[in-house]
């Protein structure tokens, strides 16, 4: 089970464990319905506890990471492990259309720096 | 001492099983952690086809402590085997609308890689890596 948190407009799911395929979509599942319940701005998945991220979990966090677009909220995926990110590009994944950062509070200020964005041009 | 280990594989929670249980042996071999990661992945992609492909199998993983030090993973199963394996190892290629690169993937993070499947025979890889 991913728990997922709120703060204040964005949602936080940290993947605490070894993550099994069924943890990963129950997250999409989730995070889809809550984004509508608490009127989510943005989404921010830690995955920094994360020992391996495989084809599986790459496709399915590109899933999560459109379904969450289109259900109207910003995404950004944090905390990937050197040796995780390496051994992703050695196998030959990629996470393109997903934005990242370092950690948590890199995470917040990307976010932030979309609602800013969003607020200047609306 | 050589150390092997045997996971049973019949459901998705296996392959984390598995994937534990190489990175253990990985480490008790002397593999830095960036290796230890690139054989974790490894041993993911080659027991998540058995899961998808065969429903059941076993990931064996064995360490060497010959003259070199190393890994040997062994991914069995009894299912329905591969009809054009040069196919299955092209990037990209899934019979399954997946990625396409766990069997292309594993070979690339190895330094040895066999594959012996036929339909009706079921499909054995294995995989190795040696520290550097
Ligand atoms: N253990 C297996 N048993 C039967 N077919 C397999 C097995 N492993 C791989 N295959 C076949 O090889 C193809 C490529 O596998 P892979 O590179 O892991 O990509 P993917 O799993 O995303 O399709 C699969 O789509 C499948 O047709
Ligand atoms: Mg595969």
């Amino acid at each position: 089970m991913v728990p997922i948190l709120k703060h204040g407009k964005f949602l936080i799911a940290s993947i605490v464990s070894a993550l099994t395929d069924q943890d990963l979509i129950q997250l999409r599942d989730e995070l889809a319905n809550k984004i509508g319940q608490v009127r989510a701005h943005g989404v921010i998945i830690d995955v920094t506890a994360v020992d391996v991220l495989d084809s599986f979990a790459t496709r399915t966090l590109r899933d999560i990471a459109r379904t969450v677009k289109l259900r109207g909220a910003k995404i950004v995926l944090v905390g990937i492990q050197p040796d995780v990110a390496f051994a992703m590009v050695q196998l030959g994944l990629s996470l393109d259309e997903v934005d990242t950062a370092l950690d948590l509070e890199e995470g917040f200020s990307h976010l932030r720096r979309g609602e800013e964005r969003s607020r200047h041009a609306g | 001492m050589p150390a092997e280990t045997r996971v049973a594989i019949d459901r998705e929670t296996d392959i984390v099983t598995a994937r534990q249980k190489g990175r253990e042996l990985a480490a008790a071999c002397g593999f830095a952690s960036t290796d230890q990661t690139l054989i974790a992945l490894a041993i993911s992609e080659l027991a998540r086809n058995i899961v998808v492909y065969a429903q059941r199998g076993e990931i064996i993983v064995k360490s060497e402590f010959g003259e070199r030090r190393g890994i040997e993973i062994v991914a069995r199963d009894q299912g329905p085997g591969i009809l054009n394996v040069a196919l299955a190892l092209q990037d990209g290629y899934s019979t399954a609308k997946s990625l396409g690169l766990g069997l292309p993937g594993a070979r690339r993070v190895m330094d040895e890689f066999e594959i012996d499947s036929a339909p009706g025979r079921g499909t054995t890889v294995t995989v190795r890596k040696w520290v550097r």
